[in-house]
């Protein structure tokens, strides 16, 4: 018998008002988990992504959107360059692997990247970790075959064997569709990059498919670079984006990304504050739910004072009690959180091949905790001071 | 050196419209330990008033209330807590239990800001009072009788030396009232607890040795 057991007693006696109140707790406290560790494990995922490549050379834009395209995978390509600048850049001495590609198709809305079969053998997305093609094999320069990303694979039903037209363009239209015929030739393992969720084929595809500009045939949208070493790209930025005026040179790629997620920090500040006003709110309805319940306690709080029991121990008993609401509700908000993240993460590797961990560390996974039970006691101790001053022989009746 | 003690003791309330209105004005009264004593006193006589004097819960305006030679009045709120934990069992006319919580739980609650809880002795009570099979019943799965059996072995649970019960079998019928009442006699006398009784019921006051009328011992009744 301790005040443990006053407050299960009483948490047990109000079921409905404390689930509903521990509910409202945890829709809140994982929203707040969600929230912070969602758009810390986004900027994260996007700017310390191992793609393989340090920098992108394109035609003059953003470096954004350049990256975006030629990284990610989304967005339009800034323009093309010539053939004769990846080979000025593949001959660099700083350049460890220089690798052209091209854009311009999809087959049902993803993308088509042409690119050389030295993708497959002379990259590594991670240490010690190659492009891999999973099943099947790699496709052969010159030829109409396909390696189909493993989650793209998964999503369009393709596998090795299967023929499939593409269309023009970046977007799906079903009245672009071009007459060539591909074969798919293998499926890439899934590296949890972006290259998961595009159609690779030989760049020639690109370049020499019906109803492109032919006078074009020989440009390509960008080159993924891999230096040898990292300081080596301020030369190359000195050469490409300061003293040229016809290229850019996208680097480093996890700076240019921060750019993005710098640009759209007022919405994370947006985000933040909702999220906190949500809290403030669900903390607010444990005071409510507690003082409102107070007319119908004061009975029982009055016979506990009559056996003996202090005031302070009622005081302690309440607020723990409001603490306790906190703590089943945040219990149950990590459930709430773990299906936001797990949904949240689906999406976002659906449309961009990124991948983030539900499970990963997260500070804010114990400072939202501790911050929503403090609160919540915080807020308990408001009913608490009324059921400290109840009076015991008013509620003790009747009187005769 | 009598268990309780009152001396010029004096409580009064303020009325709506502002007037004190003085419910106990008790010169003396003394009660022997071990000893049961009834008291006569009609609806608004003060009754309960003076037990909550006694017991602690309420705060005397005047006088002394010197319990085993403790004066409660004296007392601060937290020391009369105490001393009502330790020393006082309180039997009241509703039986005032804790609905959500168990027989066992119930007469638990009697001892844990006393000694501290002692589950083999609750158990022991509830079995004395015949509620041996009843442990885990809440109170509204007992009969008006069994819960006030229940409130007998709570005012017990703390090995109190003043047992103070207010119209106890005011919500009984005649029968039950009878076992309830020679039950709180008998388990008064085995634990060795003075117990003073307050009713305006001629059946009830039938059954004591000692009765005093209220209306003499508090000048404002």
């Amino acid at each position: 018998m301790t005040i443990l057991h006053i407050v299960l007693r009483s948490l047990r006696q109000h079921a409905l008002s404390t689930g509903i109140t521990a509910a409202s707790i945890a829709l809140a406290g994982g929203l707040v988990l969600a929230v912070w560790t969602v758009k810390d494990q986004a900027r994260a995922a996007f700017t310390q992504m191992q793609s393989g490549f340090d920098a992108v050379l394109g035609a003059r834009g953003a470096q954004l959107q350049l990256t975006l395209n030629a990284i990610f995978h989304l967005e339009a390509s800034p323009g093309n360059l010539a053939w004769i600048d990846y080979l000025q850049i593949k001959t660099n001495p700083a350049v460890a692997v220089a690798l052209p590609i091209s854009v311009g198709d999809n087959y049902q809305g993803w993308r088509l990247v042409g690119t050389l079969t030295n993708f497959f053998t002379e990259v590594e997305y991670a240490h010690g970790r190659k492009y891999r093609v999973a099943q099947g094999g790699p496709f052969l320069a010159g030829h109409m075959e396909a390696v189909v990303g493993s989650f793209a694979a998964r999503k369009l039903g393709l596998k090795v064997g299967d023929t499939f037209h593409p269309y023009h363009g970046l977007i799906f239209d079903e009245k672009q569709q071009h007459a060539e015929t591909y074969v798919v030739t293998g499926i890439l393992e899934p590296s949890n990059t972006p290259a998961d969720r595009v159609i690779w084929i030989p760049l020639e595809g690109i370049q020499n498919m019906k109803g492109h500009d032919a006078k074009a045939a020989a440009d390509i949208s960008a080159v993924l670079v891999k230096l040898r070493a990292a300081a080596a790209g301020r030369q190359l930025d000195l050469l490409y984006n300061k003293q040229g005026t016809r290229l850019t040179f996208a680097w480093p790629v996890a700076a240019v990304m921060a750019q993005l997620f710098d640009k759209i920090a007022w919405f994370d500040r947006v985000l933040e504050l909702v999220a906190v006003l949500v809290a403030l709110v669900a903390t607010g309805s444990v005071l409510a739910s507690i003082y409102n319940s107070m007319n119908e306690r004061r009975r029982d709080i009055a016979i506990l004072r009559a056996l003996g029991a202090p005031a302070r121990t009622i005081f302690c008993s309440v607020v723990l009690e409001s603490a306790a609401i906190a703590l089943i509700g945040m219990t149950v908000a990590f459930v709430v959180y773990a299906g936001v993240v797990a949904g949240v993460a689906a999406v976002m590797r659906a449309q961009t091949g990124v991948v983030l961990e539900p499970l990963a560390w997260h500070p804010v996974l114990v400072l939202a905790p501790v911050a929503m039970i403090g609160f919540s006691a915080l807020a308990g101790v408001v009913p608490a001071v009324k059921a400290y001053r109840t009076p015991v022989a008013d509620n003790l009746v009747p009187m005769s | 050196m009598s268990l309780l003690e009152i001396n010029g003791l004096k409580k009064s309330f303020v009325t709506p419209d502002g007037a004190p209105h003085l419910v106990v004005d008790v010169p003396a009264f003394s009660l022997e330990a071990r000893s049961q004593l009834a008291l006569r006193g009609e609806s608004g006589s003060g009754k309960t008033t003076l037990l909550n004097l006694i017991s602690g819960i309420l705060a005397p305006d005047a006088g002394s209330i010197r319990l085993n030679g403790a004066d409660m009045a004296a007392l601060g709120e937290r020391e009369r807590d105490r001393l009502r934990a330790t020393s006082i069992g309180y039997i009241f006319q509703t039986f005032n239990l804790l609905q959500g919580w168990s027989a066992l739980e119930n007469v638990l609650l009697g001892m844990t800001f006393g000694h501290g809880a002692d589950p083999g002795f609750a158990e022991s009570l509830l079995r004395r009072v015949a509620l041996g099979e009843k442990l885990r019943h809440r109170p509204p799965q007992l009969s008006t009788g069994q819960q006030q059996r229940v409130a007998v072995a709570r005012a017990l649970a703390n090995r109190p030396k003043l047992v103070l019960a207010d119209e106890p079998t005011g919500n009984l019928d005649a029968a039950n009232a009878r076992d309830a009442l020679q039950l709180i006699r008998d388990i008064c006398h085995e634990s060795g607890a003075a117990l003073l009784l307050v009713s305006h019921d001629r059946d009830v006051l039938a059954q004591f040795e000692q009765v005093a009328e209220l209306a003499t011992l508090n000048r404002a009744a």
